[in-house]
């Protein structure tokens, strides 16, 4: 029990200072494959200490929610890093990783920020917050595809028994698990706010969504809220990586296997940064009303996994 | 043996025109291979009559019977007529201008390789192979039909390539679902689409694989038969095209088309019973076509188009035939098959000849051929009449027969029958009349054209009318029989 | 699942065939669709190979071969050499915009599953489930080329169509006899080389590949 807790807090606090990292990372193999100079890698956690020691200044007719929710979407996105199982797989908050409550978690933590987008009243946090919700209200229905594909093979929704059932059991290759991988990054790059949905690193008030609705944070709530960015990119590539390469995650009561798996979540993390990179440079962004035509893509082929499922695994 | 000079002719044909067609001898050399095809044919034709039916090539791959020998016969004698109607015809278009040598070398060369793939069709066992001869005859006459290279020509000539090229896929399609149920039977390999085997063990094939598959043959085959709701490319490939490709689409590709498809439904008789879904299909698109054909053809202005929705009409008078199924009905499907065949090439020759010297296919500025023209005139409206089924031409018989058939078997087709036959004969009889008999401006031309053609096979399909000879009788009575009648 | 690994990977590469068919259903340019058509060619020829490899059945290795030669190699390159020569890379408004289109598919795929089905549950071949999937492929081929309004598009639609179908050969058959598949490949091949001549006359025609102008024949 008491390894277990002592688990849990190690990958809650993994989760939380690798979330920089990665989000580090991204920048420079995007900087690389542009061809420019490329940031530290530490650049995101100089930026995190920076806004830390600035005094915060409120918009006047901020209300405490605008206050508030910068706090409750950090302890949202701290949560879903520590239940997706990065590490090992039976912890104490195991049975709370259900893929439903974790789009759950993810919703709750978006409604916070649109509502706290729309408390100051300025055109472009409503703007964004409309942007928001039109993007994530077409997501999370794919999302969900994605998620009961998977869970189809295992039988479960819960992420330990899908990881078990792909990591620990017979090796088997799954043609569903390849539709819903497709649709997974195309949602994964909505509700992630990068490319080709929204552009992380622009402030055009023409086109940005997420940007748009975090304009009027200062110091300490931006930093949460940069931070819980980083965190909800490395909970969707942990999902991503639980989902589709499980392969090194400890099993149950596995100890020894634990440096194995750290190993393996770093070089998979590495390499799924990489990639995103890759991806995010050579796609350009897609004019915002071709969005619903891309997320409907993507629910498209979660359902579509889903039949494959039916007829060639059943 | 005979059997191989019957296909390596055309295809000699087909090289050496491609390699030498631009002189001026080509039209002549065309025939000449077209007679030498028909000389082939006969020679095989005669063993078949002698000698019954007969397997050739390794191991059987190619098959001849009573049923296919007869349009071996057919397909051989109206390619040779045609021939002979296209060598003046296509000369004359020539010095109109409206071809250059290099495209009549196309013309030529592809003719002789889309008479070659009709006749492999026919004669080959094997399911795979005539699937392959049947995509081989549209791709022959794509390039014909857009001979003209007008936006028109050009626009029926990709009509007719992509409904046909879905058509044959959906086709293939069927085929793979053939072999799928041969293969459990027959195990694997070439012996398994072979005609003749699986016709063995038709009644082991499992039916559910072979109704599906005989949908899918239904479709692709029918749709080159020009059923309704599937002929939408046969008015324009038959208008626009050249008229001896009309002729030859109509007389031959598309009873090669229907011969594909009863083969086809053969085999499925046999594992599903003869009352089966297949003969219901048939039915149901035969009629279907007969009804919306007669009542287009009240509406077309282009003569070609007019007689093209003929043909579907005719078509699927057979295909309806074909699918009641019973010995009279196939005698009678087998017997309108030939006439149609041989008419509606006639009328095609007739109305190739008038169009080129009126200059134009809208009926309304043709008139009066019966005095500038009195040979053309007479042809025209003898074929009209002929296929419009007025006895004595040998139609009236066939359609008679099918007609009581259909009463006895099935009492609620027949109006629809009567009533759409009627329609077409009223509309086209319309059309046809002031076309020869009406008045004209135009001088009596100075030289009349050579319509031998014409009047060879209006005399055959008026003979057929007055009397069928006793062997021919006896020969569709064994293809009828053949057909599971 | 008790599936051999080869046969999960020809499971798997049946998905990715189905994958590419609705890539090509959402895709807007023309190069995009050849590269595509060239990849769905590669699945085939991958899958073909291994089926032969893992039956024994020589004779589909030469049809692997085949499909390699023709629908990798060949006619993506002479598509390639068409669309350069005649300048008409640009963005295709499909007649039908994309989504409604993807909806569509959806629904024809599980109509190919379903009509599939019962047929895969007779089929003796270790393959057999892949049937649904290739039915799924040509339905989704014929999709797209009756969406589509341009000329090279709709032969792509038919030679993925094509695709299709020799996928149903190998998965359910483990392929025809190889007469049969020369005799198609040859006849596609033909049809290629065909159409490319057919392009030409069209572009000369209409200055344009558009096939909205060929609207002129219809019933008045």
């Amino acid at each position: 029990m008491t390894t277990g807790v002592l688990l849990q807090i190690t990958q809650t606090g993994l989760a939380l200072l690798l979330a920089p990292l990665l989000m580090g990372w991204v920048n420079i193999c995007r900087a690389w494959l542009q061809g420019r100079s490329a940031p530290p890698l530490l650049q995101p956690y100089y930026t995190l200490q920076k806004l830390f020691h600035k005094d915060a200044v409120l918009a006047h007719d901020a209300t405490r929610l605008f206050r508030f929710a910068p706090y409750l979407i950090f302890a949202c996105m701290v949560l879903a890093a520590g239940i997706v199982p990065t590490l090992a797989n039976d912890l104490p908050f195991s049975p709370a990783a259900d893929v439903i409550a974790l789009v759950g978690l993810f919703a709750l933590a978006r409604v916070f920020q649109a509502l706290a987008a729309m408390d100051i009243g300025t055109a472009f946090g409503s703007l964004g917050a409309r942007r928001e919700m039109l993007v994530s209200f077409l997501a999370e229905p794919a999302l969900l595809m994605v998620f009961f594909t998977a869970s189809f093979i295992s039988q479960s929704t819960e992420l330990p028994h899908i990881v078990d059932r792909l990591a620990h059991q017979e090796f088997a290759l799954y043609p569903s698990l390849a539709f819903a991988a497709v649709a997974f990054w195309m949602v994964s790059t909505a509700e992630n706010a990068r490319i080709p949905v929204d552009n992380p690193s622009t402030h055009l008030e023409l086109t940005m969504i997420h940007e748009a609705m975090i304009l009027e944070y200062s110091a300490r709530h931006l930093a949460l809220i940069e931070w819980a960015v980083a965190l909800k990119l490395f909970t969707y590539s942990a999902l991503g990586i639980a989902l589709f390469l499980p392969w090194g995650i400890a099993a149950a009561g596995d100890l020894n296997a634990l440096p194995l798996a750290l190993l393996a979540l770093v070089l998979k993390l590495a390499l799924g940064g990489a990639a995103l990179a890759l991806l995010e440079t050579i796609n350009a962004k897609m004019r915002l009303f071709r969005a619903p035509e891309f997320l409907g893509t993507a629910f498209l082929l979660a359902v579509l996994g889903m039949l494959v499922h039916f007829l060639l695994e059943v | 043996m005979e059997i191989y000079w019957l296909l390596g002719i055309p295809l000699a044909g087909g090289l050496y025109l491609a390699l030498w067609g631009n002189r001026t001898h080509a039209p002549e050399i065309n025939a000449a291979f077209s007679l030498a095809t028909l000389i082939a044919a006969g020679t095989l034709t005669a063993r078949i009559v002698d000698e019954g039916p007969m397997l050739a090539g390794g191991d059987g791959w190619f098959f001849i019977d009573a049923f296919n020998v007869f349009l071996v016969a057919l397909t051989a004698f109206v390619a040779f007529t045609t021939a002979l109607f296209s060598r003046p015809y296509m000369r004359i278009e020539q010095d109109h201008g409206r071809l250059s040598a290099a495209r009549l070398r196309l013309y030529h060369a592809s003719y002789q390789i889309f008479i070659g793939t009709m006749l492999l069709a026919l004669t080959t066992n094997n399911m795979g192979i005539l699937w392959v001869a049947m995509e081989g005859a549209t791709l022959a006459t794509v390039l014909l039909v857009s001979l003209y290279r007008t936006p028109a020509a050009l626009e029926a000539a990709w009509k007719y390539f992509i409904l046909c090229g879905v058509g044959i896929a959906l086709a293939l399609f069927g085929t793979i679902l053939l072999y799928f149920a041969a293969e459990k039977v027959l195990g694997a390999g070439g012996g398994a689409l072979l005609w003749t085997h699986l016709n063995g063990v038709k009644a082991q094939l499992e039916p559910v694989v072979l109704q599906l598959a005989f949908v899918f043959l239904l479709v692709g085959y029918g749709t080159k038969v020009g059923l309704v709701p599937l002929h939408n490319w046969l008015p324009d490939a038959h208008a626009e095209g050249p008229t001896p490709i009309s002729a030859v689409l109509s007389g031959l590709l598309l009873n090669v088309a229907l011969y594909a498809v009863m083969r086809s439904k053969v085999l499925v008789d046999g594992a599903l019973g003869v009352h089966s879904l297949a003969g219901n299909l048939m039915m149901g698109f035969g009629l279907l076509s007969v009804v919306v054909a007669a009542l287009l053809i009240k509406r077309q202005t282009d003569v070609k188009r007019m007689f093209a929705y003929s043909s579907i009409e005719h078509m699927g008078l057979i295909t309806f035939a074909f699918g009641m199924g019973g010995p009279v009905a196939s005698f009678a499907a087998l017997l309108h098959m030939t006439l149609h065949s041989l008419t509606k090439s006639a009328i095609f020759f007739a109305v190739g000849h008038a169009t080129q010297k009126a200059g134009t296919q809208v009926m309304d500025d043709i008139r009066g051929l019966i005095k500038t023209n009195p040979t053309i005139g007479w042809g025209l409206m003898l074929g009209t009449v002929a296929i419009l089924g007025v006895p004595p031409f040998g139609v009236f018989a066939s359609e008679f027969l099918i007609i009581t058939n259909a009463m006895h078997q099935h009492p609620w087709a027949t109006p629809f029958l009567l009533a759409a036959l009627g329609v077409a004969f009223a509309s086209m009889f319309g059309k046809v009349q002031p076309m020869v008999f009406g008045e004209t401006g135009l001088p009596r031309l100075p030289h009349q054209p050579a319509l031998a053609p014409v009047f060879i096979h209006l005399a055959l399909v008026l003979m057929l009318g007055l009397f069928i000879p006793a062997y021919l009788a006896d020969w569709y009575r064994q293809a009828a029989s053949l057909l599971g009648g | 699942m008790s599936l051999t690994y080869h046969l999960q990977v020809v499971n798997l590469l049946a998905a990715v065939l189905l994958l590419i068919a609705f890539a090509m259903l959402s895709q807007r340019r023309i190069v995009g669709l050849i590269t595509l058509f060239a990849w769905q060619g590669t699945a085939l020829a991958a899958s073909t190979i291994i089926v032969a490899w893992s039956t024994a059945q020589h004779h589909l290795y030469y049809s692997a071969a085949l499909t390699l030669a023709l629908k990798v190699v060949v006619m993506p390159w002479y598509f390639f050499r068409l669309v350069r020569k005649l300048d008409v890379d640009r963005d295709v408004e499909p007649m039908i915009n994309i989504p409604t289109t993807m909806l569509i598919g959806i629904a024809l795929v599980i109509f190919a599953f379903n009509l599939a089905l019962p047929i895969a549950q007779m089929a003796g071949t270790v393959t057999r489930s892949t049937l649904g999937i290739a039915l799924a492929s040509v339905l989704l081929a014929f999709l797209m080329m009756i969406t589509r309004s341009k000329a090279i598009p709709q032969v792509i639609g038919f030679l993925a169509m094509e695709n299709g179908l020799f996928f149903a050969a190998t998965s359910a058959t483990y392929g025809m006899p190889l007469v049969v598949e020369l005799g198609v490949a040859l006849d596609v091949l033909v049809a290629v080389f065909v159409l490319g001549i057919f392009f030409f006359h069209i572009r000369e025609t209409f200055d344009s590949m558009d096939l909205k102008h060929m609207e002129r024949l219809r019933e008045k």
